[in-house]
């Protein structure tokens, strides 16, 4: 087992090396010069003096891979360069913003869970029934509403209409109400289509009968033996379906005006921010790569045949 | 061949309205010039914020522009450039993964190495950095999600083409003396066609999400153009006095990307392939 998880984390750095090789090629297949947008984010005109000067201080006038690994240098010490527009070190930025994505990222899993580990068992237990068709119809739903627009629906009626919750801003739990909604239902419609799959798939297999036979109670079969192994491609879909979230958040952040990451990060985009967008990025990347990691680490506690039956699929 | 695909719509019912319904809009995007009653970017402001009337069937916006030819013409946007990143992420990828698989090697392991450094970023962020390098503008969103979308088809194509590869049918076409291009095209493309038409259908509905979230975040098309996600985002100024503005547009998507979801849903089921 201590083999399996060690092959696994070296598995992991060629993945790590792709992703700064992408984000530092991100730069290069610019049109723009970076000492050029830094310039314009600042308002300084761009004569060829100070182009120069700055492009030697980006050290832009260097070879190509002094300059990777430079950039690879300084991103193992969480130092991302400094805004273009504010002239402050990214990273202290972004600190200052990531509670604020997290607690929305954290409280829209949660709540994701809460609704559909139960509604996938009952839509796997009841097949064909009403409640399996409405949670078909909420995972069509919402795999298929444009995310920005259930933010704007939720705003209409819950803070216009009824004037219930507020419109946006952070602090109170009101504030946080919609937007986590927002943020679920996408996740929500995936997990509650896997569980019900998965647990389908399980409830043929012959220790159910097994079980039935031993005259165990339904109830028990199902949430102590079914769903533990049932749960198992649940994990992993939410290690994959992580990048729906941090996209998720980036939109949702906009909406409600949540001043998080995701916030700043589009700013950036506005202002050709590069230090900032690299910085996003890159981050988006490595907590991608460690999460999958997690998944498989949890997976394996779980099930631990799989270190010897090689990696689950994935 | 077409026996073939006609005997896929036979008794599924709900391939049949999807497909129709895909056809509907597809219709109403390509004559949009024709069907819209309005020029969409002709400003009017005498007319602005109009409710329903004989000459503006769905009102008017802020601009006084018409709502209906507005949503008309979002289509060309919405659907055309989601079919066009489809089409061309497509043929990238059915290049890559064929050459990859085939020829297999060095060649295989650098290209499967690449995507693989692509699908460690989560999709739109990858997208969006890109964006935000190349500065906004629909071309940009064009060519970003084009250069993330590839890899899913270069994927599925390699795998099939190095689990083909060994079979005694192309071992025969070898032996009689096939060039590859032609083993290729006669024997390995009609063996991928399945898998691909139903990522493609997902697809079209994921791009038309991402072409719209793009253009609700400023990104993607600019004004005056008509997008359905850029018309939300014009329409939520004036959500407590005219929220219909946003609902319409995003109905339309709504609509759209749910009938390509259960399409592919269908499709995949239909033919038996697994979903990405």
């Amino acid at each position: 087992m201590i083999s399996y998880i060690g092959k696994r984390m070296i598995s992991i750095i060629p993945i790590v090396f792709v992703a700064t090789l992408v984000t530092f090629a991100l730069i290069h297949i610019s049109p723009v010069d970076p000492a050029e947008a830094y310039l314009t984010a600042a308002h300084i005109y761009p004569t060829p003096e100070v182009l120069e000067q700055k492009r030697h201080e980006f050290g832009l006038d260097q070879p190509l891979l002094t300059q990777y690994l430079n950039t690879i240098k300084r991103m193992a010490k969480m130092d991302f360069g400094t805004s273009y527009l504010t002239n402050k070190p990214v990273w202290d930025e972004v600190k200052s913003r990531l509670p604020a994505t997290v607690e929305l990222a954290l409280w829209s899993m949660l709540f994701s869970a809460l609704v559909s580990i139960p509604l996938g068992i009952l839509a796997a237990v009841y097949k064909n029934s009403w409640i399996d068709r409405v949670s078909r119809g909420i995972s069509y739903f919402g795999a298929s509403i444009p995310q920005f627009w259930l933010g704007y629906l939720l705003i209409f009626l819950f803070s216009v209409k009824l004037d219930w919750l507020p419109v946006e801003g952070r602090g109170t739990w009101e504030n946080l109400v919609l937007p986590t909604i927002t943020l679920s239902l996408v996740l929500i419609a995936v997990y509650t289509r896997l569980l019900r799959s998965s647990m389908l798939e399980q409830m043929q297999e012959t220790y159910v009968q097994y079980a039935r036979t031993r005259g165990l109670r339904e109830r028990s079969i199902l949430l102590k033996h079914v769903l533990k192994i049932a749960i198992s491609p649940l994990i992993t879909g939410m290690g994959m379906n992580l990048g729906k979230l941090l996209t998720g958040t980036i939109i949702v952040e906009q909406v409600f005006s949540w001043p998080g990451f995701g916030r700043y990060f589009v700013d950036a985009i506005f202002n050709r921010d590069i230090p900032v967008i690299q910085c996003y990025v890159f981050l988006a990347a490595c907590l991608f790569i460690v999460c999958n990691l997690l998944v498989d680490l949890v997976q394996l506690y779980m099930d631990p045949r799989i270190s010897t039956k090689g990696r689950a699929e994935l | 061949m077409i026996n073939k695909w006609r005997a896929v719509f036979r008794g599924q019912k709900a391939i049949q309205i999807c497909s129709a319904v895909v056809l509907f809009f597809f219709i109403v995007m390509l004559l949009a010039p024709w069907i819209a009653p309005h020029d969409p970017v002709k400003v009017n402001l005498l007319e602005k914020l109009d409710g329903p009337s004989v000459e503006h069937w769905l009102g008017t916006d802020h601009l006084g522009r018409d709502n209906l030819s507005r949503l008309i013409y979002g289509a060309r946007i919405s659907i055309g450039f989601a079919a066009l990143i489809f089409l061309s992420s497509l043929i990238i990828g059915v290049v890559v993964g064929s050459v990859s698989g085939y020829v297999g090697g060095w060649v295989d392991s650098l290209l499967m190495r690449l995507c693989e450094g692509i699908m460690a970023f989560p999709n739109l962020v990858l997208v969006l950095g890109i964006v935000g390098i190349f500065g906004p503008g629909l071309m940009q969103v064009l060519l970003a999600l084009m250069m993330v979308q590839w890899v899913y088809y270069a994927r599925v194509c390699r795998n099939m083409v190095v689990s083909l590869r060994e079979r005694n049918f192309i071992t025969a076409a070898r032996i009689s003396g096939s060039s590859s291009w032609s083993i290729i095209r006669r024997h390995i493309i009609p063996n991928v066609q399945r898998p691909i038409v139903v990522m493609g259908t997902l697809e079209m509905g994921w791009a038309i999400m991402d072409i719209s979230a793009l253009s609700f975040l400023g990104l993607g098309i600019q004004p005056p153009n008509a997008e359905w996600g850029a018309m939300i985002h014009e329409g939520t100024s004036y959500m407590r006095s005219h929220p219909e503005l946003m609902i319409y547009p995003g109905l339309l998507i709504l609509a759209v990307v749910i009938t390509f979801n259960i399409l592919g849903e269908a499709l995949s089921e239909r033919f038996g392939v697994a979903k990405r």
